[in-house]
């Protein structure tokens, strides 16, 4: 059971650290590596909790699409000028504010001990045999069916207006 | 050494929200911005994988496939509003975009 403790703090590691390694790099290529090394521990907690779909997902598709997204736009925008400019506006007031709300609620959680919650009973679960991916698949296509289909339309959506935004005038 | 519980996801995807909302309030970088909203709905992720695993039910996953094809579909369209305004305003900071301010 230890190795799963081990596990979990060297990927909560990892999503922590990146993530503030994100937030706060001048350049924003080195960013973009920060958020990727963040978004591969987020993968490895997905696969500690045994969903091993959404593992697979996270990799591919942030880690290999929105990643490789971001790297090209990047590329494509000057930002040489970018970094050489002042990186924080003035909302630190505002952003102080909000991380004192959820600081003063994970200092709470801390103080009372994570034994001390109590959620409601786990459903009874019907032992499935299926594994991750057939369950997720199931519940997919037969309860989820008109919000799956949707997400489709919602897909057409984006990539016909990521392209009307990008494309040049033409006359 | 304390097993792992749901508790300590809650307090990790807090933590990350936290961290991207930083982000999201104080960089004046576009892109980093979108980069901090990213990490913002993989709180949101870790959140509903941990429930699902608490609850022995599918149903949380299915919702974190959701969540990402909104993050995709967010993304892409970000990316490509950032172009075109990048293509006329030759800036990328978000406080000197002030068309709409009075």
């Amino acid at each position: 059971m230890w190795i799963d403790t081990l596990f979990f703090y060297f990927f909560a590691l990892l999503t922590l650290g990146g993530g503030i390694l994100t937030v706060t790099r001048k350049n924003a290529v080195h960013s973009a590596i920060s958020l990727i090394i963040s978004l591969v521990g987020v993968a490895g907690l997905f696969l500690l909790q045994h969903a091993e779909f959404l593992f697979a997902v996270q990799i591919v598709l942030y880690v290999g699409g929105i990643m490789v997204l971001f790297l090209y736009v990047i590329m494509l925008v000057n930002l040489d000028e970018a970094a050489r400019v002042r990186q924080f506006n003035k909302q630190w007031w505002l952003a102080l504010g909000c991380v004192l709300a959820i600081g003063g609620e994970i200092v709470y959680v801390i103080h009372r001990g994570a034994a001390n919650f109590r959620f409601a009973a786990p459903g009874a679960m019907a032992a499935s045999k299926l594994g991750n991916t057939e369950q997720i698949g199931e519940s997919l296509f037969s309860t989820y069916l008109l919000p799956f289909e949707l997400a489709s339309v919602l897909l057409l959506a984006a990539v016909v207006g990521s392209v009307m935004m990008a494309k040049k005038k033409v006359n | 050494m304390h097993p792992i519980t749901t508790v300590h996801y809650l307090v990790l995807s807090a933590a990350l929200l936290a961290i991207g909302t930083i982000g999201v309030l104080t960089r004046r970088n576009i892109v980093i911005v979108l980069m901090s909203i990213e990490l913002i709905l993989n709180a949101v992720n870790i959140n509903l994988v941990a429930f699902s695993r608490h609850f022995q039910s599918v149903e949380g996953q299915v919702f974190a496939i959701f969540v990402i094809t909104v993050a995709v579909a967010e993304a892409a369209v970000g990316l490509g509003i950032l172009i075109a305004l990048f293509r006329n305003r030759e800036t990328l900071q978000a406080d000197e975009i002030e068309l709409l301010k009075w």
